[in-house]
């Protein structure tokens, strides 16, 4: 019975069969002049996931856009235009919809899954068998999921130059403008001497006058100025002893196994008196000098890192208390008198 | 060639005969053991390097190294997304047969700078198939014959192969499919889980 009628029709417009125009429009709907299906094409059957034959298209589908409707006449009103539609199985799902009349009072309406189609395919368990061979919905799901696998590859790949490239920031031991050590090549050190038990000398180097040759000459002569002030302290380095930049003007030098306070004091002199040399940069003559606050490590202290570079501050902060250009070995008597901060 | 490639031999190497191997392998082709990214384009020199390193390391014949890998492509678990995308070509293995035409031209839809060699399709008289592999690299023809194996146990369908004439770059593979339905096949659904 059902399909002689569906086949009728079918026939009576262009001789197709039911079965091929459901292979053609494999989510069509036929409806007769009243707005019951008379076929319903076998993929929007598997999705409906009952016989739609004879219901009412209003049970079966809701129009949203342009205007909703409630019976053919208001369906056939809005022949050839595009159609926005919902299934009553699933009314999140907006799919697409294009309808035409036919000659005996009814309507042809097809569906398509539009911008749903992904979510489609796996809620209703699609298979190729469910597209037309001619639609590239199938072509557009394989663009989808190969595109997703070549950007999962490209983020993988982001990932791990971006880890490369924190990794090399983070084992970059090197101060860039005056190659010396930075602050974490300074810190591996002082750890690896305190876990030796190792004996040292901490000197804290702070430029005197250095923001003036930055300030009245530019950054330029400023950035030549404390290249060359590395410079000097490199060659009074042994190759036991580090020297790092820690800051704008700021040095570190650590001295393996000098712990005698009148020694390390000579030392320090001896670097003030260099490093006050005129230097000449650019044609200008520029004249800096440098307080030195010195903390010592004996065999037998416990102490941390933190703390040797505290006690190093605080004597530089005595030093420069008294007139810059000073030397003064940490001691703790210095402790109680030359920061209010130290206790 | 492509990064694609040149890792998926590197996959194929490690994977198959351990990390050890394709370690030597990458060092005596030079290299970095590190391997290819496969979003990346590499001197074909290098691909050439790593498959004769590779030969020289496992003692095995070239065209056997080439074919493994095509099967490898398809049949290991952590290339499935390669499975599924030749699985959109049909339906039934006769429909994947007839979708290797667009093959090269499907693989640019999702990385445009991957060349593929020319694949062309016919029926021989006896109801068997031939493709005609044109093209890209020598011995690609080895690939597509263990891919197709694959793909073949993959749609459950029996088939034999062999590769012939093969000469200026271009080789013939021969399909003489047996039977379409020999076993049930892997399942496919077009829904990943992407």
């Amino acid at each position: 019975m059902r399909g002689t009628r569906q086949e009728g029709v079918a026939n009576s417009m262009i001789g197709l069969t039911g079965t091929a125009l459901g292979r053609f429009l494999p989510m069509h709907l036929c409806l007769d002049p009243v707005g019951r299906v008379r076929q319903a094409g076998p993929t929007l059957e598997r999705i409906a996931g009952v016989d739609l034959v004879d219901r009412p298209f209003t049970e079966i589908l809701t129009l949203r856009r342009p205007t909703v409707v409630s019976d053919i006449g208001g369906l056939l009103a809005l022949e050839g235009r595009p159609l926005k539609l919902t299934l009553a199985v699933a009314p999140a799902l907006p799919l697409k919809g294009l309808v035409a009349g036919l000659p005996d009072g009814g309507a042809m309406l097809d569906i398509s899954m539009g911008i749903s189609l992904i979510e489609a395919v796996s809620r209703f368990e699609l298979t190729l068998g469910d597209f037309s061979p001619t639609d590239l919905a199938v072509e557009l799901l394989y663009l989808h999921e190969a595109k997703s696998v070549v950007s999962a590859e490209l983020r993988r790949l982001a990932q791990r130059l971006n880890g490369a490239r924190v990794s090399a920031e983070q084992e970059a031991a090197t101060d860039t403008l005056t190659g010396l050590a930075n602050r974490r090549r300074l810190e591996a050190t002082l750890a690896r001497l305190l876990g030796q038990g190792r004996p040292f000398a901490l000197m804290q180097i702070d430029l005197d006058y250095f923001k003036l040759v930055n300030d009245s000459h530019g950054h330029d002569v400023g950035d030549a100025v404390l290249r060359e002030v590395a410079h000097l302290l490199r060659a009074q380095c042994r190759t036991q002893d580090l020297v790092a930049r820690i800051g704008g003007d700021e040095f570190v030098m650590i001295l393996a196994d000098i712990v005698e306070p009148f020694h390390l004091a000579r030392i320090a002199d001896r670097l003030i008196r260099q490093i006050e040399e005129p230097i000449h940069v650019g044609g200008f003559e520029c004249r800096i000098s440098a307080s030195i606050g010195v903390a010592v490590r004996a065999r037998q202290d416990a102490s941390d890192a933190k703390r040797i570079m505290r006690e190093a501050d605080i004597a530089l902060y005595q030093s420069k208390g008294t007139g810059r250009a000073r030397v003064t070995v940490f001691s703790p008597t210095a402790d109680a008198t030359g920061d209010p901060d130290a206790a | 060639m492509h990064g694609l490639v040149n890792r998926a031999i590197q996959c194929f190497l490690s994977e198959t005969y351990g990390r050890e191997c394709w370690t030597r392998v990458a060092r005596a082709a030079e290299v970095d053991p590190g391997g290819f990214e496969a979003m990346m384009s590499y001197a074909d020199e290098l691909t050439e390097a790593v498959l004769e390193s590779a030969v020289a390391r496992l003692d095995l014949p070239r065209e056997m190294i080439l074919e493994d890998l095509g099967t490898f492509l398809v049949s290991h678990p952590d290339l499935e997304p390669l499975r599924r995308l030749l699985r959109f070509g049909g339906e039934t293995f006769l429909d994947f047969l007839f979708s290797l035409d667009d093959l090269p031209e499907r693989a640019r839809l999702a990385v445009p700078d991957l060349e593929l060699p020319e694949l062309e399709l016919a029926e021989d008289a006896e109801g068997g198939f031939a493709i005609r592999c044109k093209g890209s690299w020598p011995g690609a023809e080895f690939v597509l014959q263990g891919m197709l194996r694959a793909m073949a146990d993959d749609y459950g369908a029996l088939v034999l192969l062999d590769v012939v004439d093969r000469e200026g770059g271009e080789a013939t593979v021969t399909i003489s499919l047996l039977d379409s339905a020999f076993h049930e096949g892997r399942s496919f659904s077009l829904a990943g889980d992407l």
